[in-house]
């Protein structure tokens, strides 16, 4: 078996979710606490990944990222970056295709906590980034631990974007998703039994792990 | 300079149960006074508190603290509640959950400040054998300290607390209001407190603000408010419970329960009517003369 699909996949995905970690947490604070007009459009337009099929997200990126369109041309000149059939490209892509999943669980988290820690905090003379970072952040570490793992599991799963925008080309953007259908075709169903146990396998201890490490946060929170 | 340490005169809109209020708020604290605000629930209480809190920004106002600013709408002045120096206790305490007591206050500390007030804090509300723990581990009273001794870490001048001994046992209530006095006589700070328990009113308030539907319908000293009467502040007033009343030869002898003790009571005959078992009461000395008044609760 060609181990370069699945570390490029495991790559892709941890490369994404760490990038998504430090764009949502912003996000989802000001999405809780910010005042402003319109915060339903943004929360609308965030979560069109989770209902639009992923080849009209990729369609759209494909288009976007091209050398002919304004944006693809801007990149490319300013950057001297290529996105379409890059590993690049596939990064920004999957930043947006699983933007939901990260925002979703952190805005939540924030959400449920009681408003009187950030007063609290404020009364104590702390700014907001510190009640951001000292209080908030810390009574939602399992929303924000659960949004992580999402988001890497749901990149690790990614296949229609990554079709689209990625192609399929050997050590670039060939994951191990596209890898499997490649096998599939081929009719070589051993080396693509290989790759989806190992990719089941390994999904279903990251996520084991992590509903173990949250229930474990949570009943710490519980009175005796 | 003013003999005020607070200023408030605010104009804003409440949103009750009841639909919306006018809001209209003026007063003045006195540097040291310990204040009950109370009325009725949806009255405005709370939210006078955020207001002076700077938590919420009101519609029009002005709000002054000593020589300082803290609001003023005309110029748009709104100091932000790090900056006002106050300490606030929330009705749900809002300890954080993920940081021991010792650390909740802590956290509390300002740039440059000794950690030192902190040990002091924990020694004089009784929790230094409970600063590792979480405040989940706690009872509600303890959390209660908690909540008081970090919002005096900062060695505010205004102390602001929401309805904090509601939730206790009147026991545990007792030992804290006890405990806020004695805070309140070593650190001299002025207190804004919501409450609705006479008894605390009486034990701890120099002025009562009494809000009903976003105005202060009654202003002034617990038996100016109670009595409806000017009375002289040299006077002596206690508040108590009729336990039982008796018809001795020419006195009532009654029983009262009084500032947590059982006391015997030598009154004129023309009370009999009145003084029945659970009946509260203000005895109010002044020149020799002891005049009673009976409390419509």
């Amino acid at each position: 078996m060609d181990t370069q699909p699945l570390i490029l996949t495991f790559k892709l995905a941890g490369i994404t979710s760490v990038l998504l970690l430090v764009i949502a947490l912003p996000i989802a604070y000001w999405l809780v606490f910010g005042k402003f007009k319109g915060r339903g459009v943004v929360e609308a337009l965030i979560g069109m990944p989770l209902v639009l099929p992923p080849s009209v997200i990729g369609f759209y990126l494909l288009l976007a990222f091209s050398p002919s369109h304004w944006f693809g041309a801007f990149i490319e000149e300013w950057m001297g970056l290529r996105l379409v059939f890059s590993f690049q490209g596939l990064v920004i892509a999957s930043v947006l295709y699983s933007l939901p999943f990260m925002i979703y669980p952190i805005r939540a988290g924030l959400q449920a906590l009681p408003p009187s820690l950030r007063e609290a905090s404020y009364t104590l003379g702390k700014s907001e980034w510190q009640t951001f970072t000292q209080v908030l952040l810390p009574n939602c570490k399992p929303a924000v631990l659960t949004a992580f793992v999402l988001t890497f599991a749901h990149t690790v799963g990614e296949f229609g974007v990554v079709l689209m925008i990625g192609g399929n080309i050997p050590g670039v953007t060939k994951v191990a998703s596209v890898a499997i259908y490649n096998e599939v075709e081929a009719l070589n169903y051993p080396a693509a039994n290989a790759y989806a146990m190992v990719l089941f396998a390994i999904t279903f201890i990251i996520l084991l792990v992590v509903y173990s490490i949250n229930n474990r946060l949570l009943r710490v929170r519980q009175p005796a | 300079m003013s003999d005020n340490l607070l200023d408030v005169h605010i104009r804003h809109t409440l949103h009750t149960a009841h639909g919306v209020l006018p809001m209209e708020v003026d007063f003045a604290l006195a540097r040291g006074q310990i204040m009950a605000l109370t009325g009725p629930s949806g009255a405005g209480k709370t939210t006078l508190l955020r207001l002076i809190a700077g938590l919420i920004h009101p519609k029009t106002g002005r709000i002054s603290f000593q020589n300082d600013r803290w609001l003023d709408s005309r110029t748009r002045l709104h100091i932000p509640a790090q900056d006002r120096h106050i300490g606030f206790v929330f009705q749900d305490y809002a300890l954080f959950p993920h940081l021991t007591v010792r650390k909740n206050l802590l956290f509390a500390l300002a740039k440059n400040q000794s950690p030192a007030v902190v040990d002091e804090l924990l020694e004089a509300t009784g929790l230094a054998q409970l600063a590792d723990r979480k405040p989940a581990q706690l009872s509600g009273g303890q959390q209660q300290r908690v909540a008081l001794a970090r919002a005096l870490v900062r060695k505010p001048e205004l102390l602001l607390m929401d309805e904090p001994f509601a939730a206790l046992d009147p026991e545990m209530r007792y030992q804290l209001q006890d405990l806020l006095l004695q805070l309140h006589r070593q650190q001299a700070f002025s207190v804004i407190l919501v409450t609705h328990d006479m008894g605390e009113i009486f034990r701890l308030a120099d002025r009562v603000a009494m809000m009903e539907k976003g105005k202060l319908t009654h202003f002034g000293t617990p038996s100016e408010v109670y009595l409806n009467e000017q009375t002289a502040t040299d006077g002596l007033v206690i508040y108590g419970e009729v336990l039982t009343c008796e018809h001795h030869e020419d006195t009532l002898a009654a029983t009262a329960w009084i500032d947590g003790k059982i006391r015997r009571l030598s009154l004129p005959l023309h009370y009999e009517n009145q003084l029945r078992p659970g009946v509260t009461f203000t005895l109010h000395y002044a020149g020799g003369n002891a005049d009673l008044r009976i409390i419509e609760t």
